[in-house]
């Protein structure tokens, strides 16, 4: 070790891993619907995009995690957003690439991408 | 990226309840159901809760399962982590809320008034990885103090930040350093004490186990100030799993060049080595340690000189105490105002107890200064368990002396035990009810120190076996008045005339508790009664005439046909053949059989 600004890479390095221990009492929760509905659906590479996207924004305050079935099958993978004051947004029929966008979008600049959510997306919407 | 962190506690409290089982088939459950690249099993240091061990938190959810066993471990992997439905069974159940949903671990009785500084990491990070702890600012410290600060700024912080010794004494830290950086010579060492020796103490063994980089930093900020190259931990060799996270984490801080030569390219060298004890208790006094450390039997000698002028090897030496180490790196960080604002005016900080004995939440806390023994004992503690009453803590283990429940207000602090006659001691925390012989209690410590006695100066070698020897009289039914009298006497005699803190402190046990309860004392000497029923010789057990039934089934359980009686009659205990093992109290169904 020669220089603080080594010791500093190595911090920033090894935050991600470490991070998630403390997003527990997070404000803003992502819940991915992870029971058996949901994997059969393809609900795994939309949760662990959602992990992989914030950590390497380093968002904080974030809480990517998962929740059973919500009852609404047919439109698996279903993915909440929960943000304290503010109305819970549901996506529905999630892809990881859809993923991306909501992370962007929506947890970084605030606007909800209103075309993957479930009042878009109803059977009769249209 | 793992989307999920399991943690499991690696302490020796949930180590010896299988802990590494659990691990095991974590591994293996993770694996089969392929979520192994998405889930990370960490073993960590203590959580406290040790009661509730083995412990395990899985994140980011912040799920507190407790007393988990292997079976359970297939329940979890694929109820909560392949499913994310969260076992509510093994739940914390302070954690559950009645609406059916959790709350946070911080909100918990046993964590709300904790306050975590020596402990900050204990039950976050993995200890056999220094990545986690530099993600935690680890060894910032070490690196501000390199190329920032002169060692006699890193002084003045510790002076100004009023840090005393968490070993027992409190003198001040940085007072410590001062003297050893005053004293010039061409070698110096830096050394820590985790010889840590009271009954039922554990502080010191946590933090090394959950956190052994926050005292390597430590010892090597305490080594530039008073301009010292090499440090020693001398540590018991009870404590293997300590020990074997101590070696990986200098074996990692040398291969990282934060030990070593030119750390920081300050110019500074300094590295560590570990000595094993054998266990005796007084090499935890700091002339006995260092003579050990030198390789010759541990015994004190007398001071002065004192450490900081002539310590090991004839050289000038600091010594301070693991739990004092682990606070350092945070107050080089945070600054001496952050430190002095927590606590109380003359004991700034925070301090680690290990609570045990009578108490619900057996286990690891960690409060500020002042706390006061009531909320320690009741809302972090749980309260005295089966309905019992609080009758006394313990603090200081053979060297305190007994907080009586009429002081349970007391705030905690240094200066406030030693008024009351205890001592803070390294930071065992006793609790009894009243179930408990306060005479018996000071037997039991003065067994200790008579055993642990090196034999080197006459008062402790003679005067404690002879204070024991009067114990035994009266604890025996015995004892006269004036061996009270005689006994107190000694006791004063054994701490102004011995040579180290050992004796000095020996006969606290017995003073704290006569000066407390010297009614049940008499009680044994004048009425032959143990008011608590715990003096085995002192107490009889008898049937009473209304209560008994007659199924004779204290008859045939009693070992030793010390009870007769017919069906349907009477029962009768023979005193002279009754070995009080209490077997007939145990089984009676009718509550006949009472002790007296």
């Amino acid at each position: 070790m020669k220089s603080l600004a080594e010791l500093q890479a190595i911090k920033e390095r090894a935050r991600a891993s470490v991070n998630i221990r403390e997003s527990a009492d997070a404000q803003t929760k992502v819940l991915v619907g992870m029971a058996t509905c949901g994997i059969a659906a393809g609900a795994r590479p939309v949760l662990n995009a959602f992990v992989e996207e914030v950590a390497k924004r380093n968002l904080q305050d974030i809480m990517v995690t998962q929740t059973g079935c919500i009852g609404i099958c047919q439109y698996e993978p279903v993915v909440e957003i929960v943000t304290p004051g503010q109305e819970k947004v549901t996506y529905v029929k999630m892809t990881a690439e859809k993923a991306l966008r909501v992370v962007n979008d929506h947890l970084v600049n605030g606007n909800v991408v209103s075309e993957y959510t479930i009042g878009a997306n109803a059977i009769g919407a249209k | 990226m793992f989307r999920s962190n399991v943690l499991v506690c690696g302490g020796t409290g949930c180590t010896s309840s299988n802990s590494e089982q659990i691990i095991e088939k974590l591994n293996e459950e993770i694996k089969a159901v392929g979520l192994e690249k998405e889930v990370n099993v960490i073993r960590t240091g203590c959580f406290g809760l040790c009661a509730l061990g083995p412990i395990m938190v899985v994140y980011p959810e912040g799920a507190f399962y407790s007393r988990v066993t292997v079976e359970d471990v297939k329940e979890i992997v694929g109820e909560h982590l392949l499913k994310g439905r969260i076992v509510k069974r093994l739940l914390y159940q302070e954690t559950v809320v009645d609406d059916n949903t959790t709350k946070s671990l911080n909100e918990t009785k046993f964590y709300a008034k904790q306050m975590r500084i020596a402990l900050r990491n204990c039950g976050v990070i993995n200890p056999e990885l220094i990545d986690e702890y530099i993600a935690q600012d680890g060894y910032a410290a070490l690196g501000k103090v390199l190329t920032e600060m002169t060692p006699q700024e890193v002084i003045d912080l510790m002076l100004a930040s009023g840090l005393r010794g968490r070993g027992g004494a409190g003198f001040p830290t940085g007072l410590k350093w001062k003297f050893a950086a005053a004293n010039p010579a061409d070698q110096k060492y830096a050394c820590c004490n985790a010889d840590e020796g009271d009954p039922g103490a554990f502080m010191d063994r946590s933090v090394l186990e959950g956190d052994p980089h926050s005292v390597l930093e430590a010892m090597a900020i305490a080594g530039y100030a008073i301009g010292a190259t090499q440090g020693y931990i001398y540590i018991r060799a009870e404590y293997p799993i300590a020990v074997k996270r101590l070696q990986i984490a200098i074996d990692q801080a040398r291969e990282y060049g934060l030990l070593g030569k030119n750390i920081f390219d300050s110019g500074f060298d300094f590295d560590i080595d570990i000595r094993l004890g054998a266990g005796a208790f007084v090499c935890g006094e700091e002339t006995a340690l260092m003579t050990s450390i030198e390789g010759k039997r541990g015994e004190p000698r007398v001071r002065p000189p004192f450490p900081a002028l002539k310590g090991l090897f004839g050289k000038p030496t600091v010594l301070n105490n693991v739990e004092t180490y682990a606070n350092i790196p945070q107050i080089i960080l945070k600054g001496a105002e952050w430190f002095k604002s927590i606590g109380t005016e003359k004991s700034p900080g925070t301090k680690v107890f290990a609570l045990g004995g009578k108490i619900t939440n057996t286990g690891l806390v960690e409060v500020p200064m002042g706390t006061t023994l009531r909320e320690v004992v009741e809302d972090i503690g749980g309260g005295v368990p089966g309905g019992h009453t609080f009758k006394a803590a313990q603090t200081g283990g053979p060297s305190g002396g007994c907080i009586p429940a009429k002081l349970i207000d007391t705030p905690i602090d240094y200066d406030n035990l030693l008024a009351i006659g205890s001592m803070m001691g390294s930071g065992g925390l006793i609790v009894m009810d009243e179930t408990t012989c306060m005479v018996d209690i000071a037997k039991f410590f003065l067994e200790f120190t008579v055993d642990e006695s090196c034999g080197k100066c006459t008062p402790c070698r003679v005067g404690t076996k002879r204070l024991l020897e009067i114990l035994n009289k009266i604890t025996s039914g015995n004892g006269t008045l004036e061996d009270i009298d005689k006994m107190e006497e000694l006791c004063y005699y054994i701490k102004e005339n011995s040579l180290c803190g050992l004796g000095q402190t020996a006969p606290n046990p017995v003073l704290s508790t006569l000066k407390y309860y010297r009614d049940e004392y008499e009680a044994h000497v004048v009425e032959h009664r143990c008011p608590a029923g715990a003096c085995k010789a002192l107490t009889n057990y008898t049937i009473e005439a209304d209560k008994c039934k007659g199924c004779t089934l204290c008859a045939r359980n009693c070992p030793v046909g010390a009870i007769s009686g017919a069906v349907k009659q009477l029962h009768v205990i023979d005193t002279n053949k009754c070995i009080k093992c209490g077997v007939c109290m145990e089984k009676c169904k009718f509550g006949a059989v009472v002790k007296k």
